[in-house]
């Protein structure tokens, strides 16, 4: 039985690097009710608001200024301006809303085609399993970010519409200028969307191991909040430093003049190390598993 | 599927195993790094005669001597208050001293508030206690390598013992006082708030259960565990508010001011910016008296109101402390620079809920005057205030002893209407940094000719909020006023020295008010004019740089870890592409026009067998059928060669190439595979394009009319596959698999779900479609299915192959007859005595399925007719269906169902 060296080894036309291509992948995804309506939302969040602000009138209370006064002192110049309106959006969309919906873009992307079945189409293609999840996870990373955008920018033209262009306030330090508003407020943004790769990585790595996308999501979710809970106990001592969640809020720092960079830095490394060991247990677990379903 | 065999669990249990290890040594305490020595060491034996409650805590760091650091407590508290902060020092090679001065605790003896000859001669006794150890660093004999380092009560202590004692070698006073006189009385008026604070706290004497405190308490109700004297003082104060000369003398007597000028040993003033006790003045007064020795002056931004302040300036205190102790004390490390450092609140630290504070390093101290000097001006006319009578009610500017709950109130500041006259400055333009305390001339008219007033710098937000930094106010008491305004005398009023930053479009606003809780006022109600000089408000500032914290370091970090990441990322996807190109693609050129050929496959899950061993191959024009029951293992088989799951041994080469997951030689292959897989909210049409789009492959390759047809599905593709039959999806499948026309189709039951007509319909699809060299593999459960639509079958059966070949040949003529016969027990009988017979089953009343094994079909009929049994119908079984039950037995029961 002799052997023979070949070149190529496929049909006429496949070539491995094309297979699955990001374009692909988006119109995939782009065209399936879950990500229409998470887009949307961010959408209709800070409509919701402006309307609830609206109908609750002018309720601004005198708030404490130590420790959690700064939560009321954001509430109350909520509607100072478009860039305060953009950021109150943000502030209360960062604790569950983004985090479920970085979940859903991540950790649906693999499950569901596993449980709809055509995820072993796609690998019989062949798409490199690599490829494919490297597809899949550069595509929810751009969802997630997108609906990020879509949410700020949004609030920010709605928020100006009603409330004007005027200067950022937040809490402890000066008014901040419109322009350098506009750049802390995309620092915040680009924070929290770092902050959330915790999420993004966990949900992705989930979505490997489950055939259930609501597994997926839900399970990246509530580790989340379990994380967020541990975080909350002071008991725990130096151990809550190693939380993903425990620079969640590090973004305030953002908004101090100087801008307290020390908890936005070490959360932007607790992220992206966690973000990678998630990655690569995934990667590592996808090119190795059976796919049985 | 996941399943719990055994290597799964030892690596999980294994991982949980490592995480619990790493939480238990995150969370385990670790050795203590000192051992500690308690003991009761007599202190000064005079008039009041104490025995102190001491502990000694010794590193272990193998040395045999070691510096020492005394550290004194706060007022109010015990040895155990500065407990933790001793432990550390010991950590760093410090034997540190720790015990609870007279009148507090377990310690006998009254306070008598750092009086030289009982708290301060106590320290000595301590001192000499130190130097008779052997474990104890000697300067000389009886004079052991030792600093003083404590706060407060403890810092006023380093002070006068540093005085008193030229043994001390280094000490580090932490917010503390210069003079008593001029912290209890602020310009001349009583500060009742903090004196009544202490003065309750000295009654219990640090014990928390009162009256039956600690041993030697023998305390009057009035005085508790004071010294008489001292008591009397207080008492005699705190009822006229007045400094008497006996009292000032006591004062004096107590206070670093009297004896700064012998104090011989290095000191680091430590002072706090939120404390309205011992303000920032308190330490300035302290830098300028100690003219023999080097001082440094650190500024931070806890106090008796702030407390220990962010962690930033905790491990800046600390850092200075053990830089200062390591250089003077221990000799090792370089002089301590004279620069100068403070920190500034400029945020909340959103993770651990309190504030930050940025520090600043100037090269030397500047006192409260600043470096510079910027002028504001505020405006008003003159008005006139009340005092209240006894001094209430009055403005809260803050709460003595309630710690960081007074800085609550710092914000909120309170004036009384009528009781405060207010001068504001225009909106600034710029921000202004005010580091030091700020000066202002004004001038009061008292129809009394006396006047007590409280002067505060109030930082206005555009909306009129004020915020008052720290609480901290200057209460003046003035005699020999003028009757009316005019002829008033400008009056000079140092306010406060304050850490703060003015932002831009802020205003300054100086209130002079008439009366604070904080302070005594006068007991008869007053009315008084104030107006301004000239409005000219100096404010000193101190051009200080940022001090670099950690944060610069995990910068780096950051970078290091994101550099990684790229690194990481790169180097995957060209190892990757490397190993993919270096991968040597060899044909098996006997099989290279072969499309499919099995050996040896086997594929286990744990311990158990899906599929033992299967070979087979298909053929060009072949329609090839994998016919087994319910979990012979045909899925299994497929999924293997469809890449889907490795193989535990055996190979599948596919057109000669050996196949693995992702080969892309699959490219060659249409499949389906354990049912359809489709988008349910794509169209069947748009999912046939999303699956050709997936592959990247040319879109006129696709052949999309043709798959149509197949798929017959007519208008129904224009609708989302969610709203399928599972007929329509399976078509669809079908469709799909052959897209691009590929040369080998493998179909997994293909016509599950199909009604008879489609069925029939799938039959010639099938047939039609293995012609110009391409093959088909239909795997099936249905025997019929298999004889009417294939060339080829191959029966597996428990995972393994049972019968491959010609469709025709596996049904061929078959050993097995069935007779119908009229006496089945006389038959059976029978043929039980017939030799040759492989066997024979019994099928109903009158049904004998025979195996002829050797013997002719003749020679059983003639046995069964001699034997006098009537047979009806003799019959071949030449259906599959026979072949099948006769090559994979009766039961049907497979190896599992999978």
């Amino acid at each position: 039985m002799s052997e023979v060296a070949v070149t190529e080894t496929g049909v006429a036309g496949y070539r491995p690097g094309r297979t699955l291509g990001l374009r692909a992948e988006w119109m995939r995804q782009w065209r399936r009710r879950r990500t229409q309506l998470a887009l949307g939302f961010m959408v209709l969040l800070p409509l919701v608001i402006l309307v609830a602000f609206q109908l609750g009138g002018d309720d601004s209370s005198d708030g404490g200024r130590n420790g959690r006064g700064q939560f009321s002192q954001l509430v109350d110049v909520a509607t100072a301006g478009g860039l305060n309106f953009a950021l109150f959006t943000l502030f209360v969309s960062a604790g569950f809303l983004l985090v479920v919906v970085v979940a859903l873009f991540n950790g649906d992307t693999v499950a569901s085609e596993a449980s709809w079945g055509s995820l072993r189409y796609l690998l019989a293609v062949p798409v490199p399993r690599a490829r494919l999840l490297g597809v899949k996870l550069v595509v929810a990373l751009a969802y997630s970010a997108l609906a990020m955008v879509v949410l700020v920018a949004t609030a920010l033209a709605v928020g100006t519409l009603r409330y004007g262009w005027h200067p950022l306030q937040s809490g402890l330090s000066a008014d901040l200028a419109p322009g350098p508003g506009v750049v802390r407020l995309l620092a915040v943004t680009g924070y929290l969307a770092m902050n959330l790769l915790v999420v993004a990585g966990l949900a992705f790595l989930l979505s490997t191991l489950t055939d259930a996308p609501l597994g997926a999501v839900g399970g990246a979710v509530l580790l989340y909040i379990v994380s967020s809970i541990l975080d909350q106990i002071t008991a725990l001592g130096n151990i809550r430093n190693f939380l993903p969640t425990h620079y969640g809020q590090a973004y305030l720092g953002l908004l101090t003049t100087p801008i307290q960079w020390d908890g936005v830095v070490k959360g932007a490394i607790a992220a992206l190390a966690y973000a990678a060991v998630f990655w690569s247990l995934a990667w590592f677990r996808f090119l190795r598993k059976d796919v049985t379903s | 599927m996941p399943s719990l065999t055994r290597p799964r669990l030892i690596g999980g249990a294994l991982a949980l195993c490592v995480l619990l290890g790493v939480v238990i040594f995150a969370a385990w305490p670790a050795r203590a790094a000192f051992s500690s020595v308690d003991a009761m060491i007599p202190g000064a034996q005079g008039d009041d005669p104490a025995t102190l409650d001491a502990t000694l805590y010794l590193p272990r760091d193998g040395a045999a001597q070691h510096p020492a650091v005394l550290m004194p407590h706060g007022f109010g508290g015990t040895k155990e208050s500065v407990a933790d902060d001793a432990k550390q020092l010991s950590e760093h090679g410090y034997a540190v001293l720790t015990w609870t001065a007279r009148g507090f605790g377990r310690s006998t003896g009254h306070i008598h508030l750092n009086a030289p000859e009982y708290e301060v001669a106590d320290a000595s006794k301590l001192l000499d206690w130190l130097a008779a150890r052997p474990d104890i660093a000697l300067n000389g004999p009886g004079d052991p390598k030792v600093g003083v380092a404590g706060g407060s009560y403890g810092g006023g202590l380093a002070l006068l013992l540093a005085a008193k004692d030229k043994r001390v070698d280094a000490i580090v006073p932490m917010i503390t006082w210069n003079n008593l006189a001029t912290a209890l009385f602020p310009g001349g008026v009583f500060k009742q708030a903090w004196a009544g604070v202490f003065f309750s706290s000295g009654l219990s004497g640090g014990s928390r259960s009162g009256a039956g405190g600690g041993a030697g308490t023998s305390g009057s109700p009035e005085c508790g565990r004071w010294a008489a004297d001292m008591c009397a003082a207080y008492l005699r104060i705190a009822t006229t508010g007045k400094l008497d000369d006996e009292t000032a003398k006591m004062l004096a007597d107590r206070s670093p001011a009297t004896y700064a000028s012998q104090i011989t040993a290095p000191t680091l003033l430590i002072q706090g910016e939120a404390d309205t006790l011992f303000p920032l003045s308190e330490a300035d007064a302290n830098a300028k008296a100690i003219t023999n020795a080097p001082v440094r002056v650190a500024w931070f931004t806890g106090g008796h109101d702030g407390g220990a302040g962010p962690q930033s300036d905790q491990d800046r205190n600390k850092f200075l402390t053990l830089q200062w102790l390591d250089h003077y004390v221990r000799g090792k490390g370089d002089v301590p620079a004279n620069s100068f450092t403070y920190s500034r609140i400029t945020g909340l630290d959103a993770i651990e809920r309190g504030t930050l504070a940025t520090g600043y390093s100037v090269d030397a101290y500047p006192g409260l005057g600043g470096d510079s000097t910027g002028t504001q001006t505020v405006a008003g006319p003159a008005q006139q205030i009340a005092s209240p009578p006894n001094g209430t009610p009055a403005a809260l500017s803050s709460i003595p002893g309630a710690g960081l709950a007074s800085s609550l109130v710092s914000g909120a500041s309170t004036d009384v209407p009528g009781q405060y006259a207010r001068f504001l400055s225009q909106p600034l333009a710029d921000g202004v940094s005010i580091v030091g305390a700020p000066t202002i001339s004004i001038k009061a008219a008292s129809a009394t000719g006396e006047a007590t007033l409280f002067v505060k710098l109030y930082d206005v937000d555009p909306k009129g909020g004020a915020t008052l930094a720290n609480g901290l106010v200057a209460p003046l008491h003035l005699t020999g006023l003028a009757k009316t305004i005019d002829e008033a005398a400008p009056v000079e009023v140092r306010l406060p020295a304050i850490v703060r930053q003015v932002e831009s479009g802020h205003r300054l606003s100086v209130v002079v008010a008439s009366a604070d809780q904080a302070y005594l006022g006068p007991i008869a109600p007053a009315t008084y004019t104030i107006a301004l000089t000239d409005g000219s408000l100096t404010l000193p500032a101190v051009n200080g740089t940022p001090i670099v914290t950690s944060a610069a370091l995990w910068i780096w970090v950051l970078v290091g870890l994101v550099a990684l990441l790229i690194i990481g990322v790169v180097a995957a996807v060209v190892i990757a592409r490397l190993r993919g190109r270096r991968k040597v693609r060899t044909v098996i050129s006997a099989y290279a026009d072969t499309p499919l050929h099995v050996r040896g496959l086997r594929k286990t899950y744990g311990s158990f067998v899906a599929v033992e061993n299967v070979d087979f191959t298909v053929e060009r024009g072949q329609v090839v059928g994998l016919l087994g029951p319910n979990g012979a293992g045909k899925t299994t088989s497929l999924r293997v060669l469809m890449g889907l799951t490795q193989a535990t041994a055996g190979e599948v080469l596919i057109f000669g190439h050996r196949l693995a997951p992702g080969a892309p030689v699959l490219s060659r292959i249409g499949a389906l595979v354990e049912g359809p897989g489709f988008l349910p909210h794509l169209t069947g049409e748009q999912n046939l394009y999303a699956y050709w789009r997936a592959t990247g492959r040319p879109w006129a390759d696709a052949r999309f009319a043709e798959a149509l047809e197949i798929a017959g599905l007519g208008d129904a593709v224009k609708r989302r596959v969610k709203n399928y039959s599972h007929g329509m999806k399976q078509r669809l499948a079908v469709a799909q698999a052959m897209l691009g026309l590929p040369e080998l189709l493998v179909l997994d039951e293909p016509t599950d779900g199909l009604d008879p007509p489609q069925i029939a319909e799938m039959r010639r699809v099938l047939q039609k479609y293995a012609v110009d060299g391409r093959a088909v593999l239909v795997s099936s459960h249905l025997l019929a299915e298999v004889e009417q639509t294939c060339t080829h079958a191959v029966v597996v059966n428990k995972g393994r192959v049972v019968a491959a070949g010609r469709v025709e040949e596996i049904v061929g003529d078959t050993p097995t007859t069935i007779f119908e016969v009229s006496d089945i027990d006389l038959a059976q009988k029978t043929l039980d005595r017939t030799e040759g017979l492989a066997g024979y089953a019994v099928d109903g009343t009158r049904t004998l399925i025979v195996e002829l094994g050797e013997a002719p079909r003749s020679a059983v009929v003639a046995a069964l007719v001699r034997a006098g049994v009537g047979v009806d119908r003799v019959a071949p079984r030449r259906r599959l269906e026979d072949a099948f039950l006769a090559l994979v037995g009766e039961s049907t029961a497979g190896s599992g169902d999978r």
